[in-house]
């Protein structure tokens, strides 16, 4: 019994052979990587954790929407969640008011996906992979929007950053030397929207967050250097999306489990490393 | 010709629709002067620091920083704003605060320079101790310390302060406002200083400019701050009582308090 279920979750036959099908899927799985640890830095900045759960029940939603009526489901995540992104920034200037909104809105999304999955009369690994991620779904088309809609977002964060980053620390003192500050919460929006979208193709939409904030989250307990904290949480996410894919390779189940793990697993250990430090005064006063 | 004071107004007017917060204010604020600007809540306070940094239009009259009318996000007005609880995980040291002051309002990732001018202003309000901890470890009088070398990194010709006492303890405020004080004295920077509480800057004002429900008045705390002046601009009896070279005024507040509830 023990074994069995050892042997579901782990196993290396035919390793090598299974590896050349998922050659997409590890690609997409590392610039998601990128992405969803440059983005989470900025959503752990202006607390929105909450808001990208959010967002990501309305992409299942639009995916589900498109799955049904026959179109592209990456377009349908996309629709979903910008749109989903740009009412909750419209609507919820202040963090009071957006997480109301985020709690109106998430479980209506949930439910209408939930409706369209019901109607569509496809395989049910199809339903299934939209919620909880599939991973051998990454063919070379939908890799291509991937990269294409990755190279997007990367260079539009890299041309905000710091005003972005002043913006989301410090809102009255960047408006007061002229920062936008709210149109750049709007284009924050849109593109953890793309994000979010590209996130729910491969951990599917109820695990976004541990490629969004986990490994931001973790990033920022061991250091507060602007450099050194996307740095990180780059890699972890890279880590945690890739080793994910490999480790689920040889398994039955699901590729999400190993994403959470491995992403909650450096959680820990950057929460006990930055326990010390705190303890510590995190630097030497003179 | 001299040379253009940090701050004039002349004949200006702030309305809010029907309503005007105050009008027919003549002000001019010379280099290194520390004006402190006390009123009830709702007297204009804030408004004015708006019409200041350009976000907020005067509805008559002029307004020039260094003899040019207000621009957003110009670089010759510095602002300190209460201090605000900040997450400890928020991933901010207090030398990138700091250096947002100085670029952050420019596009792009920004590279290692401005390091030597961050030490520089962090040096300036005795912060190098605490430069490479995060924000949120960071006590009030800590974070009001950074806050104002912030915004000195634009070398600004006129710093604006939001309630920057607000939340800390009587030696930490005394603490702010000594630095404050030496800042002018020693850049020139002029100081409006937006407070509820007078004592704290008695020591260190100029001049007092006095928002009221009824008018302003513009003077020295002597001549500004005595009950028949203030009894004036409330059109109520208000006292000033002073005791041991501090200032307490009564009746002020409660009386504003009560026009709001018959305007709403």
């Amino acid at each position: 019994m023990t074994e069995d279920v050892w042997s579901r979750l782990f196993s290396f036959e035919d390793y090598g052979a299974l590896l050349g099908l998922v050659t997409n899927s590890l690609v997409a799985g590392a610039v998601l990587g990128l992405v969803g640890g440059l983005v989470g830095v900025f959503v752990m900045q202006r607390d929105m954790a909450f808001a990208v759960h959010g967002i990501s029940e309305l992409s299942f939603a639009g995916a589900a929407a498109a799955l049904l009526v026959g179109a592209d489901v990456v377009l349908g995540s996309v629709v979903g969640s910008v749109v989903a992104a740009l009412l909750i920034g419209l609507l919820g200037t202040r963090a009071r008011d957006r997480n109301s909104i985020i709690g109106v809105l998430m479980p209506f999304g949930l439910g209408l996906g939930v409706l369209f999955l019901a109607l569509y009369p496809g395989r049910a690994a199809n339903k299934f992979g939209l919620l909880t991620g599939q991973i051998v779904a990454v063919d070379d088309t939908r890799l291509g929007v991937m990269l294409a809609l990755s190279a997007v977002v990367v260079a539009a964060l890299v041309v905000v950053w710091r005003p972005l980053t002043f913006a989301s620390v410090d809102p009255d003192v960047a408006a007061a030397r002229g920062v936008p500050v709210r149109a750049l919460s709007l284009v924050f929006m849109v593109l953890l929207g793309l994000a979010v979208a590209m996130a729910v193709q491969v951990v599917g939409a109820l695990l976004v967050l541990s490629l969004l904030i986990t490994p931001a989250a973790a990033a920022s307990r061991v250091s507060a250097s602007p450099i050194a904290v996307p740095v990180l949480s780059v890699t972890f996410a890279v880590t945690s999306a890739v080793g994910g894919i490999l480790l689920a390779l040889g398994g039955s189940v699901p590729i999400s489990p190993y994403v959470t793990t491995i992403s909650f697993v450096i959680y820990l250990v950057c929460l006990a490393l930055g326990r010390r430090r705190t303890r510590r005064g995190w630097v030497r006063r003179a | 010709m001299s040379s253009p004071v940090p701050l004039e107004l002349a004949d200006a007017a702030l309305a809010y629709g029907p309503r005007t917060v105050w009008s027919g204010l003549d002000l001019v604020v010379g280099r290194g002067e520390f004006l402190t600007v006390l009123g009830p809540n709702g007297s204009g306070k804030t408004s004015l620091l708006r019409a200041v940094l350009g976000t907020q239009p005067l509805s008559a009259g002029t307004l020039h920083v260094l003899g040019r009318p207000p621009r957003r996000g110009g670089r010759t007005v510095g602002y300190v704003p209460q201090q605000r609880l900040v997450d400890p995980v928020t991933p901010v040291r207090a030398r990138d605060l700091v250096r947002m002051g100085i670029d952050g309002d420019r596009w792009g990732v920004g590279g290692r320079r401005h390091r030597a001018r961050v030490d520089e202003l962090l040096a300036a309000v005795g912060a190098t101790a605490y430069a490479d901890v995060p924000l949120g470890l960071l006590s009030g009088g800590e974070q009001q310390r950074v806050r104002i070398a912030q915004a000195l990194g634009s070398d600004p010709a006129l710093l604006l302060c939001d309630e920057p006492l607000l939340s800390l303890d009587l030696a930490r405020q005394e603490e702010v406002v000594g630095l404050i004080d030496a800042t002018r004295r020693r850049t020139g920077t002029a100081v409006v200083f937006v407070t509820h509480e007078i004592n704290p800057v008695l020591p260190v004002t100029d001049r007092v400019l006095y928002l009221a429900p009824a008018g302003h008045a513009v003077g020295t705390p002597d001549e500004v701050l005595t009950t028949e002046h203030l009894s004036a601009l409330y059109g109520t009896r208000v006292d000033v009582l002073r005791a041991q070279g501090r200032v307490v005024i009564v009746g002020g507040d409660e009386h504003a308090h009560h026009l709001e509830e018959e305007v709403a």
